[in-house]
Order: C-alpha cells, then structure tokens, then sequence
C-alpha cells in the first residue's frame, strides 16, 4: 500500500485543566488514503467531533495535543496557526452541521465564493473564480441563475450543498464532514449523501465522515473506525465490519440501529463514561454483555485480526498476556436506566 | 369540561374515535416587509395545514409522517391548541375544540399532552426535577399538599425508568443526558393522567443507542395508561415499530393513509416510496441510493399546481399539474448540471431571462431576446426532450410552438388528486385514479 494521504498517530486530546484533564482523545491512530471515504462512528461524547477537528487543528481554546497528525509528510500538531491557515482550505475542508449558521447572510454566494478563491489562490482572475465557482455549484446541483442571490434565498439542503460546493472549489486533498446531514430530511439528506459518496470520483477527494448513524456509513463508506469513550476500538473495511463486528461495542451498535429492516429493538444499557475519570481496563467493561474479569483490571492491547482490520478488546487477545483466571465472566451489579444517555 | 364521560376500564369499547378532525386548515399569514405592515398589507399566506380529515381511534398510534413543511408539526400544534385553526373541525371526546378559546384550554390540557423533539429546551433549566414533573399538578390545582406532591413525582419518575425517583428529585436539567431528560418530560406529560399524548419526533436528537429504550417505554406506558398516541415523525422506520395507522403528509395535505402493516407492505404514492427508499439502511451491500426525487419540499406560500409533489415525481403525468415554474426548475437543473462546458452560456442567452416563469400558472410564454429567434429556443427544448425522453415533464406539455417572437407552451389542466380508497388505504394520486385523463400513467 502507498503511504496514506493523512495519517494520525497517537493523538491525544485534552481538555480543562492539567489535574483533571478530559481526554476527550486518547491515543488515537487512523490513517486516510487517497480518495478513501472514511466512516467515523459512536455515540455523543465518544470524541468524534474532538477527532476531526483535532486533525484539522481547529481545537478549541484551552485543549492541548500532542501525538502526530501527518499530512503532506508534515506533523500538523503544533504547527503555527498561520501555517495550519495556509492548509486549511486548499489542503483540508471541512464540512459542519449547520449549514445555516456557516453562510454570511449578508452576502451574495458568488462574495462567499470570491472571498474564498482570493484568499488562497490571488492569481486567478475574476472570469476564472466565476467559471470555477459556478462549475463546482452545478455539480453540487445549484443553476448558475441563482448565482447571486443570499444565502437566506435556498432552502437547507441547498444551503448545505453550497457549503459542501464552497469547500470544494479549493480542490482539497481531504474532507471532514461532521455530521453534515444531521439536520436535514430523511430525502434530502440522501441526495447529499450520494454527492459526498461521489466526491472521490467527481473531485478526488478524500473523505473522513463522522457520524452517529451506521446506515449512513454502510452506503457511504469504504472503511470504518468504531470510536468509545475517546479510543477507536475497531478500525476496518465497511463490508466486514458489518458482517462479523470484532468489538462487542460494533455489534451493540449495530443492533441498537432502527432501520427498515430490524425485527426487533434493541439499546445499550448505561451511558459513555466521563472522561475525566473513565472506567478502569477497558473503557467499555461496564456496559459490556461479554465482560471478562480481566476487562474492569487491565486496559486491553491492540489486536490486529488481519492486515486492514483491528480490534482493542480483551476477546482477541493477546493470550499470553491474559492473567489467570480473567477470561471468566466478570460479575456485576446491573446497570440502571439511571446511568444511561 | 366533562373528565367523567370518559370509558372507565373494563367499561364496554366505545367505538366512536378519540379525536375527529375534518377538513382542517391552518394558515399563517406572511407578514411581509416593515413597509408591507406599515399600511398594514399581508405579503401571502402559508398553509400549512391544507384540508385535512383524520380520526385518531382510542388506544391507538397514529403516526404522521412526513419532512419539514409538510405541516405535521403545525396538524399537531392546531390539535393541541398552541395555533389556531383557520377553519375546520375537530372533535375531541365528542367536544369540538377548533377555535377553543384560551380559557376553555385549561382543562382540556389535562387530558391532552405533548412531548416535543428536544429535551433540553422542553425543561426549564432553574426548575429541579420535582419541581419541574410537579408543575402540572400545582398549575392545575390538584395537589397541595406538598409530601402528596412529592410521593406522586418519585412514582411518576420511577415508572419512566428514573429511579430511584428519590435521587432525581434535586437534579437539574443540565444533570441529566439526552434519554434521560426526555424520561423527565415523559413523566411530567404523563402525570396529569392524560388520554391523548401528541409525541413530535421524541426521539430523534437522541443517539441511536438510547431511541430504542424510549420507544419501549412509550409502549409500556401506552399499554398501562391506555394512552392514545398521535407520533409526529420524519422517520418511517422508529415509525414501523411503534404505529398502528400511518399518515403521511406532503405541503399540508394528507397523500396517504392505512394500517402501518399495509403501508409498510405496499407504498403506493411516490413520496411514501421515496421516503421509505431514503432511509440508511445498515447494509454495505446497498449502495446509497441516486433515484430519489430532486428538489426539497416547496414554499406552502405558492404550493404547486394539482398534486403538490409533482415537480418531484418520477411517476408524474398529464394531469398532476405542470406550470411554467416546472420549465424553469428543468433548465436550471440542466444548467446546473453542464455548468461551465461549452454552450451552456448560449443557452441561457438564447432562452433569456427566466423571471417570467416564477408565476402560479399552466402555460409559459417566452417572449425571445433581443436579435433571437422563437423557432431557436422551441428547437432547443426539443433538443433537450430528445436528450432525456423520459423525464415526466414532457408529458405535461400539451402545445408547444413559436407564434411570433413568442416561445408559447399550454401544459394539461392541472387536477388535484383526491384520497381514494384502494383496499385497506387511501391514495391521493393519479396513477391510481381510474378516472385519470390522456390514457392513464406510464408503464
């Protein structure tokens, strides 16, 4: 395999103070190759979002990271601000939820889109940002006629191809779509998600797409990394994830999806831990319907199950590592709705 | 305000539905510009809920479905009196309660309440637990004594899923995750002892892994309090598990109802196969879908001519309403789609400008630009029929020629399909319209 595009190799994340930090990100590895949709799933407060802007440096005032983000064989952790300017845009998009609050409602789109292709590419003329500019619209579904009307003129899935459309001028080599269709109808939402699934074919794009749904990432997604309580504790190809889920975490998930097809409901009792003081051994243990002993003693070590899959989870192994007697099921009280999400 | 006509437990089954509604229609007025409101001229009217009759049958749920602007939200609203009807009927236990005056809504909201889609705003943030699941028992007087107060709370609290209710009393709001604040707003609905619960999309802010433990819940309090449940959601497949009946809605107008079972089994209208078709479905073998209907729910402003959803339809026909605005939507759409190659710039020359469009009727006239030729443009659009034969749009055109300097379309006269019953549902749409005009739909 050629090097990946990006490559995350690990990350932490912390917020608040240095005595009682929340490790929002702990120990993340992931890398992203070239044109490869990457699916990034959990719960709320699993750090997903933390992840996403962690790799684009966007973190809030007051985290700290350290590990390495590796893009373009530069480290992108602890890069000066203004240099991680000069490869937002043009290097690495990002995509949020709301695309309301994203536009300025005061100017036209063809400002929004003049402002963007000035600010990193000054040499183009005019003539070129509006070919450009009305190119990358047309693709994302917008007429040219509607070029310069305000952002309060379209509706919300209009407005959220416009700003998939205003990341997308720059060329960048990957995007990071947090949750991009989280409000938008159940219709709507499938007409940005087959865009954003053609994205690698139509612009070469990569893609990280963080989400909580899983069904959006069995239709969208080559790869997948399953995140909990700050840790990705499954990383592998979509298709055999979906079929033989490694980590107990993947298969509650899965089950606890309502879609047309589920028999039956199903939910996850309790609620991801806090972060500033996690369970100990694995992160998971309390939850977990197939806990070991060894589980709520020892934080598990990563087990890869063949070369694209990986698991962190003490069912895999390693056996030599296992101390006596922590393979019997782990007793405990049961968990109340008390603790849930 | 008459509590005791309700059938007590065990009584015989009363057979006449909770809630009557008949051609309900609520409307908004659009008040326009600071100029507009000055000499005080209304800019338009918005109905967002157009004509609409359902019976919400005891014991029931009845789910309505449809995406934002359908008028679900604002159906559910007129019910509980929070808008009010423009015109219309509904009966509640008998009672017509449309156009109710405020007074009178007092006590009708003990036996009606409503759990919205977002917890954190459905909670005052100064209000602890006991006081905020009491607070219906203070408003209405039921419950003064306050050790009383406190019992019925940690009992309400603890029968949906907070317990021990005692440990809850004291929380606030920002205490609390996601599941467990819409458990807070269940109890504080339900402690009224209410026949009718209007649940507006109740579960979809919550993470995936807590949805399934509502829903349960709501079940379990449905069975023991005899609750009647109107669930007003987007999303057809939590709908699968907890409906009874299904009503899906479009632009303020009811396209389909039935028994979810036959709905489920067998979508007729292309908006309910679309919806179902649009789901994510947690299977890597099935590819994102790219046959769903283009655009976004229109402006209920200016609804479209005869079947609303036609501009969207891939199954559209003769007579489901074709207007100048679905000419400009085709063009734009092309454009949108050549953007930047070679010729697009000479069409929209050619064809000019498209503002002529915008208006609410069945015939589009173009008048040519300056130094263009009206055969051109009529050549154009039969160059662009060619090109795509079987985009519906087509079969709407019923005259097209150039007369004079004047590009001149007549679309067929716009119907507006009405609910059919086939079988155990009711259809508004042509193609199952046996009556429908020009040799019915297409194969």
């Amino acid at each position: 395999m050629s090097d990946p595009l990006l490559q995350v190799r690990h990350l932490r994340v912390y917020y608040g103070t240095p005595s009682e930090p929340v490790r929002a990100v702990d120990d993340v590895s992931l890398a992203i190759g070239e044109r490869e949709v990457v699916g990034l799933v959990g719960e709320s407060g699993c750090g997903k979002s933390t992840l996403g802007r962690g790799i684009l440096g966007l973190l809030p005032q007051g985290a700290r990271a350290d590990g390495e983000v590796l893009f373009d064989g530069r480290n992108l952790v602890g890069l000066p601000p203004a240099g991680l300017r000069r490869l937002r845009g043009p290097q690495l998009g990002l995509i949020f939820q709301e695309p309301m609050t994203r536009l300025n409602p005061l100017l036209r789109i063809s400002d929004h889109f003049k402002e963007t292709l000035e600010q990193h590419e000054p040499n183009l003329t005019d003539a070129a940002i509006r070919t450009r500019s009305l190119e990358t619209l047309g693709r994302m579904g917008i007429p040219p006629t509607r070029f310069r009307q305000y952002p309060h003129e379209f509706s919300g899935g209009m407005r959220q191809r416009i700003m998939i459309a205003l990341a997308l001028v720059l060329r960048p080599k990957l995007l990071v779509a947090d949750e991009p269709t989280t409000s938008l109808d159940v219709i709507v939402e499938g007409q940005i998600l087959a865009l954003l699934a053609d994205l690698k074919r139509n612009f070469g794009t990569a893609l990280l797409l963080i989400t909580h749904n899983l069904g959006i990432v069995a239709e969208a997604c080559d790869r997948m990394a399953v995140m909990y309580a700050g840790r990705i504790v499954e990383e592998g190809p979509v298709r055999e994830v979906f079929r033989e889920p490694a980590h107990p975490y993947t298969r509650e998930l899965l089950r606890s999806t309502i879609s047309l097809e589920t028999k039956e409901l199903h939910s996850i009792p309790g609620a991801p831990p806090n972060l500033i003081d996690p369970p100990r051994g694995c992160r998971f243990h309390p939850r977990c319907p197939d806990a070991m002993r060894v589980c709520a003693e020892l934080a598990p070590v990563e087990q890869r199950l063949d070369e694209r899959r990986r698991v962190l989870c003490w069912l895999h192994g390693p056996a030599q590592q296992m101390p006596a007697g922590g393979e019997l099921p782990l007793e405990r009280e049961a968990i109340g709705v008390a603790d849930e999400a | 305000m008459r509590p005791e006509t309700v059938v007590p437990p065990g009584a015989p089954a009363d057979d006449s539905p909770l809630v009557s509604i008949q051609d309900l229609r609520t409307y908004y007025s659009i008040r326009g510009s600071f100029a507009d409101r000055l000499v005080g001229r209304e800019a338009g009217t918005v109905r967002a809920v157009d004509g609409v009759s359902l019976d919400i049958r005891r014991g029931e749920v009845l789910g309505l479905v449809g995406e934002s602007g359908s008028g679900k939200t604002t159906l559910g609203r007129t019910l509980l009196g929070l808008v009010r009807a423009t015109s219309g009927s509904i009966e509640f236990e008998g009672r017509q309660i449309a156009r109710l005056p405020e007074r009178n809504w007092r006590d009708l909201r003990r036996r009606v309440q409503v759990v919205f889609q977002d917890p954190h705003a459905s909670l005052n943030p100064a209000m602890t637990l006991e006081q905020a699941v009491g607070h219906p028992l203070v408003i209405h007087g039921l419950e003064r004594d306050r050790e009383r107060l406190r019992l019925r709370v940690i009992e309400v609290l603890e029968r949906c899923g907070l317990a021990p209710g005692a440990d809850f009393l004291d929380k606030y709001p920002s205490d609390l995750s996601g599941g467990q604040k819409q458990r807070a707003v269940i109890a504080r609905a339900i402690i009224l002892n209410p026949v009718l619960l209007v649940a507006d999309e109740p579960v979809s802010m919550l993470d995936m892994s807590v949805r399934a433990k509502i829903l349960e819940l709501m079940l379990e309090l449905k069975q023991d309090f005899e609750l009647t449940y109107l669930y007003i959601t987007h999303d057809l497949a939590t709908a699968r598990f907890f409906c009874d009946r299904i009503a899906i809605m479009y632009l303020g107008r009811i396209v389909e109802i039935g028994p979810a079972d036959a709905i489920y089994a067998n979508p007729r209208h292309p908006y309910t196969q679309a919806l179902l078709r649009a789901i994510p479905e947690p299977d890597p073998e099935r590819a994102v879908p790219r046959d769903l209907p283009r655009g976004e729910v229109p402006d209920a402003a200016v609804p479209p001519l005869g079947c609303s959803f036609h501009p969207r339809c891939p199954r559209a026909f003769e007579p489901c309403g074709w207007e100048s605005r679905d000419l400009r939507d085709l063009l734009e759409a092309r454009w949108a789609r050549a953007a930047g190659a070679a010729g697009v710039e000479e069409e929209q020359a050619l064809v000019g400008d498209l503002g002529g469009l915008g208006r609410l009727t069945s015939e589009a006239r173009l008048p040519a630009p300056r130094g263009r030729r009206a055969e051109d443009v009529v050549a154009l659009l039969r160059h662009i029929q060619a090109e795509d034969p079987g985009e519906p749009f087509w079969r709407g055109i019923e005259r097209l020629e150039a007369v004079g300097t004047r590009t001149e379309i007549d679309f067929h006269a716009p119907q507006e399909p009405l609910l059919e019953r086939i079988g155990e549902v009711e259809v508004a749409c042509h193609l199952y319209d046996a009556n429908a005009p020009e040799g019915g739909p297409a194969a």
